[in-house]
């Protein structure tokens, strides 16, 4: 067994938990954060995107041990204060989600691409980008767009700021 | 009809939840002292089980109990159904073999579950898994369907003797070969529709509580469906009594027709929650949904397609062997059937058809319907065909469409369906606007000068969705009537909450469903709930699939909306002092039609419910439901035109432009209607060019069993798509709406084949065209 903490969406979090014991595990089941989702078992899918100390991470793809001592971002702590995160906004505004399932690792993953891209981003580098993300419902066409609008509007954001 | 009514590009109101992390799936539900399942499947395409020992996995640290199919029989819980009936043309029933949730003498594909594993945590389940010790004999196995026809071929049921399920017909076989036989040309080809895992991405889940106090049962289950699973768990399986069944399908992670069927972890979970005495969870992981969860498609077809000296279709001919896997899945027998044969007149006056179909056993997992069922089958065979007719002949692949187009209607086809309604030109039209189509030549040309083959290619489905009239469906041998329910309750104060069969799964019916009320009464869209997947909240339901939610779904509102207006508008005349006929019900009030005498919304619910003042002998409350029964399909239409360009030095294609125009009839959101069209279209565009479900067929392992495997669309694979609607409206249904769920499914595949075999002046090319099948058909030219 092993002796955990770490900061989950601002909050400081301590486990014990099986050495094997996954971070989208511990996320899910010790702490309740069933946003982030297991949608295969071969890190492929991306519906387990979550932050690791500011950048995106699938978190089937490491232990909970991994990430003691880290800051963890999921999606229940993106929006602050109630206010959807411009990704999140834009994913509504544009159609980028239906059943939900893959969405929370999309946005997760997009929030971090475009961080990587202050420059701005254009569609092939979107879709490039989303490899690592599947989705079956929507054709990724409106999740592109949605993605695009968020990049310009915060890229407009940062200007103004 | 207002800015959130019908018609209106609203955006979603159930989205907030999905992007905040708080939907709630299956696996997100936890119950005190719930335990945790994982099944011991078969290792073997093809066998028999000598033994099942649980004795040293029953001793393994954390185990509540070790079940087997033995006990599963001894408890008289009832073998899986198939629920359509389908004969043969010699009359005799469909073949049918048993089919236990836990096999208990035989296993006939990879992936099959043999025992469950109930322990304290999901590791130590896995682990006492690996303990169960099973003794089998290997078995040879088949899994190509038209193998298993072979003589010699391995055998699976008892009950259908050379794997044949049944051998039907539909159509006038002589007619058919008169008209062949005379005809000025005839194309013929043969044709693979391959198999494909539906993936949506949410795996299957189940959790099974059985409540010792009031001898009831619960189950939260990845469902399209949840009545027709009670119905089905309780009338067949002996899990429970109806009234003792609750099932909930909360949030759930996409469908495509996957999560129709009852499968057998959902049985077994609640059965071993009664055995066990602890709430059972079981949650597959992504391989056992590839090893599990039903299929689609794995057609072998062969088809002639005749035309006169004007180039007028004059028959169609199709022999077709469907692979239904090692068992007959819930709907499996109606697919290749009556949601295909009855499509193949496609949107073409072919004055002869006749279609027959072979459903054979192999050992592999159930196919059953896949987003489309049926439907991409029949367009994809003529579709091709139609396009190498006019390769053949010489003439252009749009204009030998348009003169055998479907001009007068209603048509009735010779193959059962009438269409309703429909101008296939104007779609034709709108789709070669959109692609450019005459441009595509010079497009082509520019290509070249970079080293890239550049095809264009085109197809014309249509499709019957809105399943379906429930006595026309009972005569082909549905077990089921295909109706769906509604109810609206009017709170008091005013809001309004609709209960419906349907079930959303990414559909969005909470928003859709809800601007189908907000039109109505001219409330704001937030004071509408709309309430699914839940058997003890919802009356009894048939749910979501065959693009059936709109058509079938939404008129069963409007029925029960008609009864709730025709009350409020008494009781508003009652209190406005007026006659009935002039009260008018919108913009959130009641008015008494040209005066300013108006009363709001709330009021008038409020009066329902104090009912201290209402028409004499009227009831309080404001609540109605319905049932609404279709009288017809309903046949969504389009052309679909894909062009791709392919690298000749690697066989890669990509697929440069894509242009869909549908014919939907009235569209309730257009936001989401085209969202609809994308995801069809990616599955369409992956199976045509990307997915292949692959079992080996030497040793019936599945080879194709992850996302490492099993070519998933990314974004990378994929165009932004061009799309747009025109519009007949259906005239069968109150909305005049149609259904827009599989469309992009069903007219896709055929468009990208086309192109890629206009491209590289090859049409010997079988789906999906992965590179290296494309660089083997070019080199085959030369």
């Amino acid at each position: 067994m092993a002796e955990i903490s770490m900061t989950v969406n601002g909050r400081k979090v301590t486990g014990t938990v099986e050495d094997r014991t996954l971070l989208v595990h511990f996320l899910r089941e010790n702490q309740g954060l069933t946003g982030t989702h297991v949608g295969c078992d071969t890190s492929q899918c991306g519906a387990c995107v979550v932050h690791l100390d500011g950048k995106a991470v699938k978190s089937c793809t490491m232990l909970a041990a991994q990430a003691s001592g880290s800051q963890v971002l999921t999606i229940e702590g993106l929006a602050e204060s109630g206010e959807l995160h411009p990704v999140q906004a834009a994913f509504k505004e544009h159609h980028g989600l239906q059943c939900g399932f893959c969405t929370p690792g999309m946005i997760m993953a997009a929030v971090d691409m475009i961080r990587r891209h202050p420059q701005g981003l254009d569609e092939k580098t979107v879709r490039a980008e989303l490899e690592g993300n599947i989705c079956r419902c929507t054709g990724y066409h409106n999740i592109v767009k949605a993605v695009l609008a968020a990049s310009e509007a915060m890229s407009g954001k940062a200007k103004a700021a | 009809m207002g800015i959130e009514g019908i018609g209106a590009r609203v955006a979603r109101k159930e989205d907030k939840r999905f992007l905040t992390g708080l939907g709630r799936y299956v696996d997100d539900m936890v119950v005190p002292g719930m335990k945790h399942a994982i099944f011991v499947r078969s290792p073997h395409a093809h066998a028999a089980i000598r033994s099942v020992d649980t004795k040293a996995a029953k001793a393994m640290p954390g185990v509540i109990g070790v079940l087997t199919g033995a006990e599963l029989k001894n408890d008289g819980i009832g073998n899986l159904i198939c629920g359509w009936m389908i004969h043969s043309k010699d009359g005799t029933p469909m073949k049918m073999g048993a089919y236990s949730a836990l096999a208990t003498d035989r296993v006939r594909y990879v992936g099959e579950a043999v025992a469950v594993v109930v322990a304290e945590t999901r590791g130590q389940a896995r682990d006492a898994a690996e303990a169960v010790e099973i003794d089998y004999e290997e078995m040879p196995a088949v899994t190509d369907a038209v193998e298993a026809l072979e003589k010699g071929a391995p055998q699976l049921h008892p009950e259908a003797e050379n794997n044949l399920i049944y051998d039907w017909e539909i159509g006038d076989a002589s007619a058919v070969d008169q008209a062949l036989d005379g005809a000025a040309h005839v194309t013929r080809m043969k044709l693979v529709n391959n198999r494909l895992v539906p993936n949506a991405m949410e795996p299957r889940a189940a959790l099974g509580h059985y409540d010792m106090a009031e001898d009831h049962f619960t189950l939260w289950t990845t469902s399209q469906n949840p009545h027709v699973a009670r119905l089905v768990m309780s009338a067949f399986y002996n899990v429970a009594p109806e009234n003792k069944l609750r099932v909930i399908a909360p949030d759930v992670g996409g469908g495509f027709g996957s999560k129709i069927y009852v499968y057998p972890e959902e049985i077994v979970c609640l059965w071993a929650s009664k055995k066990t005495g602890v709430p059972v969870k079981w949650v597959a992981d992504r391989t056992e949904s590839f090893l599990t969860d039903a299929h689609g498609r794995d057609h072998h077809t062969e088809v002639s397609l005749g035309f006169d000296a004007d180039n007028r279709m004059v028959a169609l001919k199709v022999d077709t062997i469907a692979n239904f896997g090692g068992y007959m899945s819930l709907f499996s027998s109606c697919v290749p059937t009556y949601l295909y044969a009855t499509l193949l007149s496609g949107q073409y006056a072919i004055p002869a058809i006749h279609c027959n179909v072979r459903a054979v056993y192999t050992n592999t997992a159930p196919v059953d319907a896949y987003r489309g069922a049926g439907r991409p089958e029949a367009t994809y065979l003529l579709e091709r065909t139609v396009e190498t007719a006019a390769r053949e002949l010489g003439v252009s692949p749009a204009e030998l469409r348009r003169k055998n187009f479907i001009r007068e209607f209603p048509y009735q086809t010779p193959v059962i369906m009438n269409y309703d309604a429909g101008d296939y030109e104007a779609s034709l039209d709108a789709a070669m606007r959109e692609a450019d189509y005459a441009g595509f030549p010079a497009r082509r040309d520019e290509a070249k000068k970079r080293g890239k083959l550049r095809g264009i290619g085109m197809s014309c489905y249509i499709e019957a969705c809105g399943i379906a009239p429930s006595q026309a469906v009972g005569s082909l041998g549905a077990g089921v009537g295909l109706w769906e329910s509604a109810e609206v309750r009017v709170n008091a104060a005013g809001t309004i909450e609709v209960l419906t069969g349907s079930h959303s799964h990414g559909q969005g019916h909470e928003t859709t469903f809800a601007q189908v009320v907000a039109s109505r009464f001219g409330v704001p869209l937030e004071q509408v709930s709309i309430v699914h997947g839940d058997t003890d909240k919802v009356q009894m339901g048939m749910g979501t699939y065959g693009s059936r939610s709109g058509a079938v779904g939404a008129s069963a509102i409007v029925k029960a909306l008609d009864k709730v207006e025709a009350k409020a508008k008494k009781i508003a005349a009652h209190l406005l002092e007026a006659d009935e006929s002039d009260i008018v019900i919108e913009n959130g009030e009641a008015k008494v039609a040209g005066t300013d005498r108006t009363l709001p919304w709330f009021q008038v619910a409020l009066a329902a419910y104090t009912a201290h003042n209402l028409p004499e002998g009227m009831e309080p409350g404001l609540k109605e439901g319905a049932f609404y029964d279709p009288t017809n399909f309903t046949f969504p239409a389009g052309c679909y035109i894909a062009e791709v360009e392919v690298d000749p030095e690697t066989g890669h294609t990509d697929v440069v432009q894509f242009v869909a125009s549908d014919d939907f009839g009235n569209i309730i959101n257009p936001l989401i209607v085209e969202g609809q069209v994308h995801g069809g279209l990616a599955q369409g565009i992956g199976q045509a060019l990307l997915e292949g479900c692959h079992y080996d067929p030497a040793s019936g392992q599945l080879v194709t069993a992850s996302y490492m495997d099993y070519t998933m669309p990314r974004a990378g694979d994929l165009p932004s798509f061009q799309v747009s609607t025109t519009n007949t409206p259906c005239p069968g249904n109150p909305l005049g709406v149609k259904g827009c769920g599989e469309a992009g499914a069903i007219g896709s595949p055929p468009a990208i084949i086309n192109a890629i075999t206009d491209a590289i002046g090859n049409n010997d090319l079988s789906m999906p065209a992965t590179p290296q099948k494309v660089w083997a058909a070019m080199r085959r030219n030369q």
